[in-house]
């Protein structure tokens, strides 16, 4: 598993991924922090659970990485997703990109993080007072 | 004999992490059929993807008992 990519079900370190796509040739590093929220569709959530196929989930994110990298001018791209059980204010995922100019950094980070909740195989549930659900799974 | 893993709501749905089925299973599409089958909630889903040695596979897709299967219920990391 190379370093710019990581699954884990400890606390992410943004600080850390930022530095890790610092470049001497960039101009802008874009980071895009995904964040538990406190409701969805008028519903108190009291916390999400994550569950991820990591070996897929890695080699999918390695994907989303190698296709940013052909559309626009990166110089480092790193993708870090969390797993168990995140209360509100959690951080689930993290994703820093270098690039020359910021223009690029923005549109490669938002690419990064749609693709990613339309490919990888990472699920959550979100955790009720009264109960929980799967996200996405049905109609 | 198959061995599939499962994850999120397919976990819930058949009540295991790992189904082995001695069931004659070929292709993707037989697996599908399989468990829209045994268990219908299956049916209910907005999508239902199958990977075969960590990669999506088409419902031709053959599969052998040395492959690695997982049933993929509709994703939603980030």
């Amino acid at each position: 598993m190379s370093l710019l990519v990581h699954i884990t079900n400890l606390p992410i370190d943004t600080e850390k991924v930022i530095n890790l796509v610092k470049t001497d040739s960039s101009g802008a590093v874009n980071v895009f922090i995904g964040t538990v929220r406190n409701s969805t569709k008028n519903k108190e959530v009291v916390g999400l659970e994550f569950e991820s196929y990591e070996s897929m989930a890695v080699k999918e994110i390695d994907k989303i990485i190698t296709e940013a990298k052909n559309r626009w001018p990166i110089n480092e791209m790193a993708i870090y997703h969390r797993t168990g059980m995140l209360d509100i204010g959690d951080v689930p995922v993290v994703i820093a990109v270098s690039t020359p100019h910021r223009q690029q950094g923005f549109e490669a980070c938002q690419f990064a993080i749609d693709t990613l909740k339309e490919t990888v195989p990472i699920w959550k549930k979100e955790i009720f007072a009264d109960g929980e659900e799967w996200v996405s799974a049905h109609p | 004999m198959i061995s599939v893993k499962l994850f999120g709501i397919a976990k819930d749905i058949v009540g295991t992490s790992t189904l082995k089925i001695a069931y004659q299973i070929s292709t993707v599409d037989d697996l599908l059929v399989y468990l829209k089958s045994e268990y219908p909630e299956f049916v209910k889903l907005t999508s239902l993807l199958v990977a075969v040695n960590d990669e999506y596979a088409l419902a031709e897709t053959a599969i052998s008992d040395a492959d690695e299967v997982a049933i993929i219920p509709p994703v939603s990391g980030g």
